[in-house]
């Protein structure tokens, strides 16, 4: 798995590729808090695009990053992810949690 | 049922093995044609079950994870997981959403999905001997038109 992000006025978007299982939850969960903690977003994009498999590690990752976007006073939410991890998160009742959007729609507006 | 094929794999319990672990089953599975949406639910429950061995049944400790792969008449895959760890007190409890022991790295929603990606699935454990999980899925032959 790998981690990359893009910072725009006041949106950090986190791009996660590859496949994000426990083996690699622990490098995602301490990446993202590392960027949150660099750039304080107001908005935190997820941006699944890039993640070929993710099982229930994501899920805690994700919960995470929540977590921690509240503590910012910040909106979190999770664009592009593919059909695998579409169905996770379905089964997970993400959107409960974090809203998911199928396109880059450039946020909730 | 009669068993058409089998294959056991037994492999240490760390995390780098999640990923060869689902990738065998979906190798496996392939004999079964399944779609792409099948192998997928296939790789997330065996990386669910696998995990659950690696992180909870030898948590201080690398022990041995068995993988059962069957094909059985017809057309389903049963696949089981079984460790010799620390077991489940109280299975039904460990089973309901967001349970877990396993703070925050964890999110309990392991079995959930084992559950609903899968036809099956069955937990036995005994506290101190470990545990086994068996879970089937039958994929059913496609019609190509041809
Ligand atoms: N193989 C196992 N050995 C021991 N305990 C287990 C095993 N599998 C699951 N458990 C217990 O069941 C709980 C729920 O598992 P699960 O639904 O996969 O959620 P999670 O793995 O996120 O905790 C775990 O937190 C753990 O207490
Ligand atoms: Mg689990």
């Amino acid at each position: 798995m790998t981690i990359t992000s893009a910072y725009d006025r006041g949106r950090l978007t986190v791009y996660l590729s590859g496949e994000l299982d426990h083996h690699a939850a622990g490098e995602a969960i301490h990446g993202i808090g590392e960027l949150l903690d660099e750039f304080l977003p107001r908005d935190c994009v997820l941006d699944l695009s890039g993640l070929s498999f993710m099982d229930s590690s994501g899920i805690a990752v994700i919960a995470r990053a929540r977590y921690r976007m509240q503590s910012l006073s910040g909106r979190i939410w999770i664009e592009c992810p593919s059909p695998q991890v579409q169905r996770v998160l379905d089964a997970a009742c993400i959107d409960r949690l974090v809203p998911v959007t199928s396109g880059n729609i450039g946020g909730l507006r | 049922m009669n068993t058409v094929n089998i294959i056991r794999l037994e492999f240490p319990s760390k995390s780098v093995n999640e990923s060869f672990a689902r990738t065998a089953a979906a190798a496996f599975a392939i004999q079964l044609d399944p779609t792409v949406e099948e192998l997928g639910d296939l790789k997330t429950a065996v990386s669910e079950a696998v995990t659950n061995a690696i992180v909870h049944a030898y948590p201080d400790s690398i022990g041995q994870i068995g993988m059962k792969l069957r094909i059985l008449e017809r057309d389903t895959l049963e696949i089981t997981v079984r460790d010799w760890g620390c077991g489940i007190e109280n299975i039904e409890e460990a089973m309901k959403p967001l349970y877990t022991t396993g703070g925050e790295e964890r999110s309990g929603m392991g079995f959930t999905i084992m559950q609903s990606f899968m036809d099956s699935l069955r937990v036995r454990s005994s506290p101190g001997k470990g545990t086994t999980v068996v879970m089937r899925r039958t994929i059913r032959p496609r019609i190509t038109g041809k």
